[in-house]
């Protein structure tokens, strides 16, 4: 079934794709400068011997998560969030865990990875990762009605799933993220 | 000032912050979180695409995501770019380093062994990636900060994964 959204002849609108490069300038830029485009200092995350990785994270999602509450709360934003299941966030997440590992680099990390010029990313892990998202695509069929589906909960939101106002779950998760950073430096990582 | 950008690396906090303020922007000027991993796999269709045509562009995985340049993509490209940019403003941009000093530690200098043990992890990689419907920044990052359950699910079952694997190889194989 075909919907015809765009009046024919019409140029289609190009901006997205600049702002879309522009944000990605931006993240690159803040990869490289956490280290993060290096693999010594992701595995050394996963031996737990370097946690600038989990720094990253846990500062970004607290920082991210109480602007963009407060911009849903003026009505400004809309969340845009991804469905699941168990099946796909435990096994396939268990899945992503250990290629992470072994490649010692995600998808992000990657594309900074080849921008800092180690060719191990350019050169083995690029081409990995595209055939294994190719091996997912042919797969999918006998995958999607199947495991992908197995204890499916859909998009939902842990202040909607406890039925409560937002702020009762951003409070207390960016109180407990701020805590286990206190806790990581004191521990002297 | 200037040094600022010429430093090789920031305070892991000054970077997070950084990165959750681009993620309201890019909530508030695209209207999307930011996410990677969609694009390595519409662009393996794109590849296959050019082999096999119809046979890629029919696939029910590829019609779902859909086989376009697209803001996502962009991004990308730009994370190539900007890390590019901070690698040669601080002179740390790397070349012919094709083997990690950790994995040299462990496993000795062969690019050959490195670079296979890469693929392989890729192939892993890009595969779980798809099957948990994000990677580590679109649910690691900008799932996890907008509390969606599938995307904390998956964080903690990447860093199980991940930790578990990591020791396997370092402590057991090597």
């Amino acid at each position: 079934m075909e919907t015809k959204t765009q009046t024919p002849g019409v140029v289609k609108d190009k901006r997205p794709l600049f702002y879309g490069l522009g944000f990605g300038i931006l993240f690159g830029f803040l990869l490289h400068k956490g280290g993060v485009t290096k693999y010594d200092v992701i595995v050394g995350q996963l031996l737990l011997n370097d946690f600038t990785v989990l720094k990253i994270m846990l500062s970004a999602v607290v920082t991210g998560m109480i602007g963009i509450y407060f911009m849903k709360s003026l009505g400004w934003i809309k969340l845009s969030l991804k469905g699941g299941s168990v099946g796909m966030n435990v096994l396939g997440a268990l899945i992503f865990g250990v290629g992470f590992a072994v490649l010692g680099y995600c998808p992000g990390t990657i594309a900074g990875a080849i921008g800092n010029g180690y060719l191990d990313a350019i050169v083995g892990g690029l081409i990995g990762i595209l055939l294994g998202t190719w091996i997912f695509a042919v797969m999918y069929p006998k995958l999607k009605d199947g495991i992908l589906k197995m204890g499916d909960y859909g998009d939902i939101t842990f202040p909607r799933l406890f039925k409560v106002n937002d702020w009762v779950v951003v409070v207390p998760v960016a109180a407990m993220i701020i805590l286990l950073l206190l806790w990581i430096e004191r521990s002297g990582f | 000032m200037i040094t600022v950008f010429t430093d090789v690396s920031w305070s892991p906090y000054a970077v997070g912050i950084g990165i959750g303020v681009l993620s309201w922007l890019s909530f508030l000027i695209s209207g999307k979180p930011i996410a990677t991993s969609t694009s390595f796999a519409q662009t393996g269709g794109m590849i296959e695409r050019i082999f096999t045509g119809e046979k890629a562009s029919k696939r029910p995985y590829y019609q779902k995501i859909k086989l376009n340049v697209n803001w996502q993509m962009m991004l990308v490209v730009g994370v190539v770019i900007g890390s590019f940019l901070s690698a040669m403003l601080s002179g740390d941009f790397k070349t012919g380093i094709w083997v990690p000093s950790l994995w040299a530690g462990a496993f000795g200098d062969s690019a050959l062994l490195r670079v296979i043990v890469a693929i392989f992890g890729g192939i892993i990689l890009g595969f779980g990636a798809r099957f948990a419907g994000g990677c580590t920044s679109g649910h690691g990052i900008s799932g996890t900060l907008q509390l969606a359950v599938s995307s904390w699910i998956s964080a903690v079952f990447f860093f199980i994964g991940g930790i578990l694997t990591a020791h396997l190889i370092f402590y057991v194989i090597a």
